[in-house]
């Protein structure tokens, strides 16, 4: 068959050294740690195991514990889309000095979770600053000791997280809600709305693709990058009941040399992250669409 | 009289939301200005004395200065090389037409929401294997491949807003794509390249996990794994790694003083409409 337009070879060349980047990063690993959950032992001396790894980590009374927290953390996500959507609506009210409030909400955002740990683990540790000064407001009976207690250890990483997305999600509704054709809020004034339906039921809704997006990012987020705060903050602790998938991961993987158990429990984060993938590239498809 | 006292409320909301914002921070510093026996006796209060003394001791506790040169040398490395690569990528993907250009594409854009753990065991096992763990260049390797997606993503939704007529134009004139690629595209994306690359930097200043893991001689470490393995050693000495985590951000408040637009515009791309 005769090709009308010569084939062009050029794109191919140009993808290519982007190919053999992404083939060395992510498809070697990626099939590298499918392989390494059907074995035990150390890299040198692997023995195939069949689905032991898998039975054992369903038994892994620290792995479930690791999925729970996940899940709980995931809890994070609503909190922090209502908490910012209602923040931005305010900004977009037109608040006098509402671009200074912007540039310093968002500014936790960029921070090294590292360093910003380090910060609130002496702010909320036993005799650390927040306890210290709910007791000389004379309200010490809700000073906790927010780290190192079972019960408290997962909400307290979680409002970290939320503390430093929450900026992300601001910007991110006040750029959206600047989007709004103005002749929309307009109408709906002339025919009668008062301030807060105009918010709920005109401009809310005129964001919804946004918000979407937003609860997948950080749905994804909290599912797969939140190893630092875990680290930083409690080591997983105490007695590993604030650790998550990702920290599993590290520590079967680096500190108990169980590659096997580590491989294993990245196919079943593999798993669960890709529901939240395949949303992703769903909702990024839709925004090509759109932009047409 | 009702909307005048709305406009108040709405202003003491914010200022509460700017202070919980910037307190863990202001934190830190105020912390790090402090001596230790200051620190114990009054952990809320201003300095008294303000002391400098933290600050100098981070350099005599700890390899800071050659943390701080290693961050540095590795984001340059793995930011230049990934945003080469991942340009001539995007003007492919924006101009050229090839078989597999939207799976090119799509497959970018999976990866940027890709967990990062799952890579880190068999990559580790990689490093070993070639002799590059516990060297700069493992992480440099790996930071330059993990950009890539975002970068390629990035890059193209920028470069298909460019006029196509341009490039066709200079395509008709019997411009090769390499030079239309510096001549022409170059100096109009200047400035995403600028939004992108300071988007990057800070990713590979920030990231924690595979310095961690790669970086184990205490020299050889970045920022950031320094700081996290240094937290054990001297949780006691409050001002000490306070300082420490006030100069490790010090680099991103003064960028982001400067270029906030590139930041917000680069850090919430990967939000469509």
């Amino acid at each position: 068959m005769m090709l009308r337009r010569p084939r062009q070879l050029w794109p191919y060349l140009f993808i290519l050294p982007a190919l053999i980047a992404l083939a060395g990063t992510f498809a070697y690993p990626l099939a590298a740690v499918i392989r390494f959950s059907f074995y035990a032992g150390s890299v040198g001396d692997l023995t195939y195991v069949g689905t032991m790894n898998y039975q054992g980590l369903f038994q892994d009374p620290d792995f479930l514990q690791s999925i729970l927290n996940n899940l709980k953390l995931l809890l994070t996500v609503p909190v922090m889309t209502v908490l910012a959507l209602l923040i931005a609506l305010v900004l977009n009210s037109q608040v006098k000095g509402w671009r200074h409030y912007r540039a310093i909400v968002f500014l936790p955002y960029i921070l090294p979770a590292t360093a910003i740990g380090l910060s609130f683990s002496y702010l909320l540790s036993g005799n650390g600053v927040l306890n210290t000064l709910l007791r000389n407001h004379g309200i010490g009976f809700l000073a906790r000791d927010w780290l190192g207690s079972a019960a408290n250890v997962v909400p307290t990483i979680g409002s970290v997280i939320i503390w430093q997305q929450l900026g992300f999600g601001i910007v991110v509704f006040v750029a959206a809600l600047l989007a709004v054709p103005t002749e929309l809020v307009e109408a709906a004034r002339i025919d009668g709305a008062t301030g807060w339906q105009i918010q709920w039921s005109i401009l809310v809704p005129n964001i919804r693709r946004t918000i979407e997006f937003f609860v997948i990012v950080e749905a994804i987020t909290v599912l797969s990058s939140i190893f630092t705060y875990v680290y930083v903050l409690t080591k997983g602790g105490p007695a590993n009941t604030s650790s998550v998938m990702e920290f599993y991961i590290f520590q079967n993987g680096f500190e108990n040399g169980a590659i096997g158990a580590a491989s294993a429990a990245v196919v079943v984060l593999l798993v669960l992250a890709s529901i939240f993938i395949g949303i992703y590239l769903r909702l990024q498809a839709r925004a090509v669409r759109v932009a047409r | 009289m009702r909307r005048h006292a709305s406009a108040l409320g709405q202003q003491a909301l914010l200022i509460l939301l700017c202070i919980v914002s910037l307190y863990p921070l202001w934190f830190i510093l105020q912390t790090a200005l402090k001596t230790q026996q200051d620190y114990t006796r009054n952990p809320t209060d201003l300095p008294a004395p303000f002391s400098l003394q933290s600050f100098a001791a981070v350099f005599r506790a700890m390899p800071f200065a050659q943390w701080t040169l290693n961050s540095a040398l590795v984001a340059l490395v793995s930011v230049a090389a990934a945003t080469v690569i991942a340009l001539l990528a995007a003007y492919a993907v924006a101009f050229g037409r090839f078989r597999g250009q939207t799976t090119f594409l799509s497959l970018n854009i999976a990866l940027m929401a890709l967990p990062p753990v799952a890579l880190v065991v068999p990559l580790f096992t990689v490093m070993v294997q070639v002799g590059l763990i516990n060297t700069l260049p493992s992480v440099m390797l790996v930071y330059t491949g993990l950009l890539i997606p975002f970068s390629v993503f990035f890059l193209t939704n920028f470069l298909r807003e460019l006029p196509l007529d341009v490039i066709e134009a200079a395509t008709i004139d019997g411009a090769s794509h390499p030079r239309i690629l510096l001549r022409i595209v170059l100096p109009l994306s200047l400035a995403t390249l600028f939004t992108l690359i300071v988007v990057n930097t800070i990713w590979v200043w920030n990231e924690l996990l595979f310095a961690l893991v790669f970086l184990q001689n205490n020299d050889g470490r970045t920022v950031m794994a320094g700081l996290a393995l240094f937290q054990g050693r001297y949780s006691v000495n409050e001002p000490l790694m306070m300082a420490g985590a006030f100069l490790s951000i010090l680099p991103l408040l003064i960028l982001y003083l400067f270029s906030q637009r590139a930041f917000v515009r680069g850090m919430t791309s990967g939000i469509g409409k």
